[in-house]
């Protein structure tokens, strides 16, 4: 029997952080590509700290919805999962490549692959861009538009911004828009001055982030100046300083996402058959770019 | 025939006579096995030897109840030494009951457990299959008809999100589930998955208590693995940690029961709690609290002076009280004889506060 147990950050305050979590999991479970599916919150539960235990099956893949690598990836997680053997450098890491790792948690006795986070798998960078077709309702936008990815940025983790960063990269060598542009929360270049950043008139905004909460729905849509009270709410697109900017909800949101999770365990051995097919049926999803 | 709840289904007679070909079947009281000479089939007032496989379908026949209790427990559930099936065979107390005793009862109403807030009844399906029934335990009594059924255990995840005022339960096993909703017809997997998403991993620990492997993890370890903006908490003083579980850890808040101590020989005097299933280590919402606690620990203590009357002072520790107990959405709107009545809060703001919001104008020292 196989399992796939996706880690989540999930929130003590916010009740749809844990929203997109359950959604994928749930297009997962009706795949069958496993016998068990399960989540598990650092703010939730079930905790880390059970999650394994919840599960029957002795191979378990897990798979961090979490956006970049770094403190929770590396630290967090494996500590509290307990797998005791895990050391950062078992992913051969450059920031933006992990795969997985295959260990042993002694406490429930039980093979565990752990799997790089969803943020940094090949396959986000095209979830940005579908992102940006579901914003504008245009599954050919492109020509005429900039594209700006959204990153939480943190000055700790020199991570956070490399995710952001690479799919920037990645989506500019598709050519499609005509300009791609990393902005970051809390570091340089910022958010707030979205329009400084672009000569094109329409520009899609697309936050990397697990789900909608503070800093998509509050911190960003103000710092932008999309609106000046974030509960009265925004016009998709709104018009500022001479701009339209069209801005996504959560990257995290997407359907499609079940499909990177997939993608994720599968990499890292999962036997999963032909349920890749059916959830892309089920979210819409396009093969990887990266296939 | 008409189809009686103990009836026996072919397959299932196959399958007994599948497993008998690998060896003897002995289970709950029930024995088959086959000798050089025939079929032996034996329960506890009955036993017949040299039988033809046509003779053993209809004793096994005659005998359903044992067989398809077998069958339930061996093909349908499995799971050989998993929590899963230990939890299922506790609800119908299989270890003290006969066949014979479980049948009856499970057909004559059920057999109830409460876990948590929830009451969990098993009751008797066709060929001895089980159907498993959750709902509010303050809707033991209520008809089925007057709940609101639902049919998917992911609904109770829905459910179980938030309390009947519409807020956010970040805690499942705070005692504020809603009533009010039955999920009935469950096959012994879905009550599985329906209960992991109301109280997630109690099952494995409730398991893993009964076998002493359950794996307590005690305050100061749990504190000392913390990292980052919570590696603070190890500097929270003993006695703290002793109110920071009378804070949140008692049954008035959370419904498990408090196995972990101060340490593993350094005991807390606050109530472990009376239920079903163990709370192993401090959980992440006593965590992030403890952190907050740590940083107000850390401040001096002040001498203030305050001008209260007597009635004052008692209204101060009664506004206290009811917030702590959760009290103030019950107080009455005109009920003035509350000290947490609105009203009176208001007039107490109004006399004794400053316009900075400070207490009969003494300022706050930092």
């Amino acid at each position: 029997m196989q399992a796939l147990v996706i880690v989540a950050h999930g929130s003590h305050l916010n009740p749809a952080s844990s929203t997109p979590t359950y959604a994928h999991a749930d297009t997962i479970r009706e795949s069958g590509a496993f016998d068990e599916v399960r989540e598990a919150f650092w703010k939730e539960e079930p905790s880390f700290r059970d999650a394994l235990r919840t599960v029957e099956s002795e191979e378990v893949f897990v798979v961090p919805l979490f956006i970049s690598e770094g403190y929770f990836t590396e630290e967090v997680i494996p500590r509290e999962l307990r797998l005791d053997e895990w050391d950062p450098d078992l992913w051969e890491s450059d920031g933006t490549s992990a795969s997985q790792a295959t260990l042993y948690a002694e406490d429930v006795d039980k093979t565990i692959h752990y799997c790089g986070p969803v943020g940094t798998h090949d396959a986000m960078s095209d979830v940005i861009v579908k992102r940006a077709e579901s914003v504008t309702e245009d599954p050919d936008v492109g020509e005429g538009f900039g594209l700006s990815v959204v990153g939480h940025g943190t000055e700790r983790n020199e991570n956070s911004a490399k995710a952001i960063e690479y799919h920037a990269d990645r989506i500019r060598d598709m050519g499609r828009f005509d300009e791609v542009k990393a902005l970051y929360m809390d570091e340089e270049p910022e958010v707030d001055d979205v329009t400084d950043y672009f000569e094109s008139e329409d520009v899609v905004v697309v936050p990397l982030f697990v789900a909608d909460g503070y800093h998509t729905q509050e911190d960003i849509p103000e710092d932008m100046g999309l609106t000046d009270d974030y509960r009265t709410g925004w016009d998709t697109p709104a018009a500022v300083d001479g701009h339209r900017i069209w801005y996504a909800g959560a990257v995290g949101t997407e359907d499609f996402m079940a499909d990177v999770i997939l993608e994720r365990a599968a990499e890292a051995g999962a036997d999963i058959r032909d349920a890749l097919e059916k959830v892309r049926e089920a979210t819409g999803g396009v093969p990887a770019s990266g296939d | 025939m008409p189809a009686t709840d103990a009836d026996l289904a072919p397959d299932q007679f196959e399958d007994l006579v599948d497993a008998v070909t690998g060896g003897p079947v002995e289970f709950d009281g029930l024995v088959v096995q086959y000798e050089d000479d025939g079929y032996v089939f034996e329960v506890p007032d009955l036993h017949r030897e040299h039988l033809s496989v046509e003779e053993l379908e209809r004793v096994a026949a005659a005998n359903a109840e044992w067989v398809s209790n077998w069958h339930f427990w061996n093909v349908v559930v499995g799971g050989e030494g998993t929590a899963r099936r230990a939890f299922l065979r506790w609800l119908e107390a299989a270890d003290e009951h006969s066949v014979r005793g479980r049948y009856d009862a499970m057909a004559d109403g059920g057999i109830h457990h409460e876990w948590g807030e929830l009451l969990v009844t098993v009751e008797l399906g066709e060929v001895g299959y089980r159907r498993y029934e959750l709902r509010h335990v303050d809707d033991a009594d209520a008809g089925r008809g007057t709940l609101t059924a639902h049919t998917e255990p992911r609904n109770l995840r829905d459910l179980s999100k938030y309390d009947d005022s519409g807020r956010y339960r970040p805690l499942k096993t705070a005692p504020s589930l809603v009533d009010g909703w039955v999920l009935s017809d469950l096959t012994s997997g879905e009550l599985k998955e329906a209960l992991g998403f109301v109280y997630p991993a109690t099952v494995e620990n409730w398991h893993r208590e009964q076998e002493g492997t359950l794996d307590v993890t005690h305050w100061r370890e749990t504190a000392e693995r913390q990292t980052g903006i919570y590696g603070v908490v190890e500097e929270l003083p003993r006695e703290a940690v002793e109110w920071v579980t009378e804070a949140a850890c008692v049954d008035s808040q959370c419904l498990k029961r408090r196995e972990w101590q101060y340490d593993e020989d350094d005991h807390l005097e606050t109530p472990g709690g009376d239920g079903p299933f163990p709370c192993r280590e401090p959980c992440s919402l006593v965590v992030a609290a403890a952190r907050k606690w740590t940083k107000l620990e850390e401040e001096d203590e002040h001498t203030y002076e305050f001008d209260l009357t007597p009635s004052e002072k008692e209204q101060l520790e009664a506004i206290v009280d009811a917030v702590a107990d959760g009290r103030t959405e019950g107080i009455r709107e005109a009920d003035v004889y509350e000290g947490a009545n609105r009203y009176r809060a208001r007039y107490l703001r109004a006399k004794r506060f400053d316009d900075d919001g400070n207490l009969c104008g003494v300022p706050t020292e930092e």
